[in-house]
């Protein structure tokens, strides 16, 4: 595309160019009213889901109970996290999703480096079969997998969930740091190799500290994906002592299916990690989705 | 896009062997993880689905015979349709619903970062604990939405205990997390160049026109990533139907993933189970080959 407006404008908005004062004030306020309601419909099961959390049992199930009941049981919270046992399944879910974390980090920063700074043959090749490897349906390599872990003995374990994180990383992953990667100026590396800087040097000084943004947004993304993860808990993990908080709220679901406010307050708990970390790094899940979708 | 990308047809010099080598450590972890966890199950998926297995047995070559089998079998035929039936009502609402957000957020109003992360959570939040959420909205009796309804209709649906409303249902609770699309439609948006709209401006182009004629032919290549990532996530749909449904009422939730891991991880028709994976893997690449022919018809790559 040629840049040749006249004056530069920061966003391009349909309708806005011309008549900025000449619009109505009544339609300056459509897009607010329009967000506001949207905003509600959106946050509304979470309030949902809040309330259920707090009513007493015996409202629960009352048709015109108000979302927030006018005494709020708090005791559902202790009641929920001793019915089953939670903190069993929180460990177990740290466990894995700070493991995956860490691994799932470090093999694609790792690997994704190769791609975008080193030069070897095929490589072009290559990177076009792991972007392949995305295609593949998981079902097709989910059964061999899962008779691959059972030759050691490892099914009813949390190792099936945490080693594959070791191996590269996912696809998606690669992909994404290797386009963060790729912006690293080269002549940053030049001046590292002529000091004398290995391959590793570069990885570890030059690509990685500038890189800080990209990896964490794969370490919080990794983290998030395992704390929800479903499929991998609920074919590898049998006994209670091994379920992660995902499976283990199913099972709590077909125990106490119709004791909403139990179940409700167990999904708070289980969510609200998951709120923390958003609102605390919202910028990094928006900017990894962004470069997924549109650099790609 | 990389500077050092080129290649050379002599021979490698010490230096590039080295590079090579380094590169080889580099990757290593994904070579390793590759024929561990890709390349060899596909091998061993493949061989599994001309084979009969339990798991305790020793495995059984049958031929065709799982293949064959699958033409005959009928709740393949309604998961298959429920999928079908799913993914037609998902991918268009999806997109629809994601680009009307994306353009609500492209305008240029204050605090648009906090509707933007309002936008986005449920898609993060998305799991076990937002499915057990939604069983309890979609309560035909005590729930938020028909408690809602009821204001403006009598009789509201029954959604999960209704064998014609179960998937319209899931697929109201999916456009909750449309986040991710959105967000990407977003990002789309705000690489169409403004000069766009002031050349329709000055045309005296009506809005309604400008999003025809400019914002659609621009985001073309946006639409047809999402149109591609949404096929295939709606093939996988599985755990929201485990969690609320259980593939019911009268199997009307029974996804295609869904009766393939019953046919695996609880009758252990390992072979059978299989197969349909590699069915599973052959309709979404027809459909994404499909799709990709009629993309060149429509995505306008600027």
């Amino acid at each position: 595309m040629p840049a040749a407006a006249l004056r530069p404008r920061p966003e391009g908005v349909a309708g806005r160019t011309v008549s900025r004062r000449r619009k109505p004030f009544l339609r300056s306020l459509l897009p607010y009213v329009a967000l506001i309601t949207l905003s509600v419909l959106f946050a509304l099961p979470f309030i949902w889901m809040l309330g259920t959390s707090l009513t007493p049992a015996d409202l629960v199930l009352d048709r015109s109970r108000p979302l927030f009941p006018s005494r709020l049981a708090w005791g559902n919270y202790v009641e929920a996290m001793t019915v089953l046992p939670f903190g069993t399944f929180l460990k177990n879910t740290l466990l894995v999703a700070v493991l995956c974390m860490i691994g799932q980090s470090l093999s694609a920063a790792s690997v994704a480096f190769a791609f975008a700074r080193l030069k070897f043959p095929h490589r072009d090749k290559l990177f076009l079969l792991v972007l392949a490897t995305m295609m593949l349906p998981p079902q097709v390599t989910m059964i061999p997998t899962f008779v691959l872990w059972t030759l050691p003995g490892w099914v009813d374990s949390l190792k099936p969930l945490i080693i594959p994180s070791f191996f590269g990383g996912g696809a998606f992953f690669i992909f994404l740091l290797r386009q963060f990667f790729l912006t690293i100026p080269t002549e940053l590396e030049d001046a590292a190799r002529l000091d004398g800087c290995t391959s590793w040097g570069i990885f570890r000084h030059v690509a990685l500290p500038l890189s800080k943004p990209a990896v964490t947004t794969v370490a919080l993304f990794s983290f998030i994906g395992h704390w929800n993860d479903f499929l991998g808990p609920l074919i590898y993990t049998q006994s209670m002592e091994k379920k992660t908080l995902a499976v283990g709220l199913t099972a709590f679901k077909s125990l106490h299916g119709t004791e909403y406010h139990l179940l409700m307050a167990a999904s708070v708990v289980v969510l609200l990690p998951i709120l923390v970390i958003f609102f605390c790094a919202q910028r990094y899940f928006v900017e990894g989705v962004v470069t997924s979708g549109v650099k790609g | 896009m990389s500077a050092r990308a080129s290649f050379r047809t002599e021979p490698m010099t010490d230096r590039e062997k080295k590079e090579a080598r380094d590169a080889l450590l580099f990757l290593s972890p994904w070579l390793a993880g590759f024929v561990l966890f890709t390349a060899g199950p596909i091998l061993f998926s493949l061989y599994l689905s001309f084979c009969r297995w339990d798991v305790i047995r020793p495995i059984q070559w049958i031929g065709l015979a799982n293949y064959q089998q699958m033409f005959s079998d009928r709740l393949l035929l309604v998961s298959l349709k429920n999928t079908i039936f799913y993914a037609a009502l998902y991918i268009p609402l999806s997109l629809v619903v994601a680009l009307s957000l994306a353009m609500l957020l492209n305008q240029k109003v204050k605090g648009i970062g906090l509707f933007r992360t309002l936008f986005y959570l449920p898609t993060l939040t998305q799991g076990v604990a937002t499915f057990t959420l939604w069983s309890l909205i979609f309560d035909p009796e005590t729930g938020l939405l028909n408690r809602g309804l009821r204001t403006v209709i009598p009789n509201p649906p029954g959604w999960l205990l209704d064998p014609a409303w179960s998937k319209p249902a899931l697929v109201l609770m999916a456009l909750w997390s449309v986040g991710g699309t959105m967000l990407i439609f977003l990002a789309g948006l705000k690489n169409i160049p403004a000069d766009l709209y002031e050349a329709a401006n000055i045309d005296g182009a009506k809005p309604w026109t400008q999003f025809w004629r400019v914002t659609l032919p621009m985001l073309s290549p946006t639409i047809f990533f999402n149109v591609i990532m949404g096929t295939i996530g709606a093939f996988q749909v599985f755990a929201a139907a485990f969690v609320l449904t259980s593939g019911g009422p009268s199997n009307s939730t029974l996804f295609y993933v869904y009766y393939l891991f019953n046919r695996a991880f609880v009758y252990f028709n390992m072979g059978y189970a299989s197969a349909m994976a590699w069915l599973l893997f052959a309709i979404v690449l027809v459909l994404t080959v499909i799709q990709m022919r009629i993309s060149q018809k429509w995505v306008h790559y600027g």
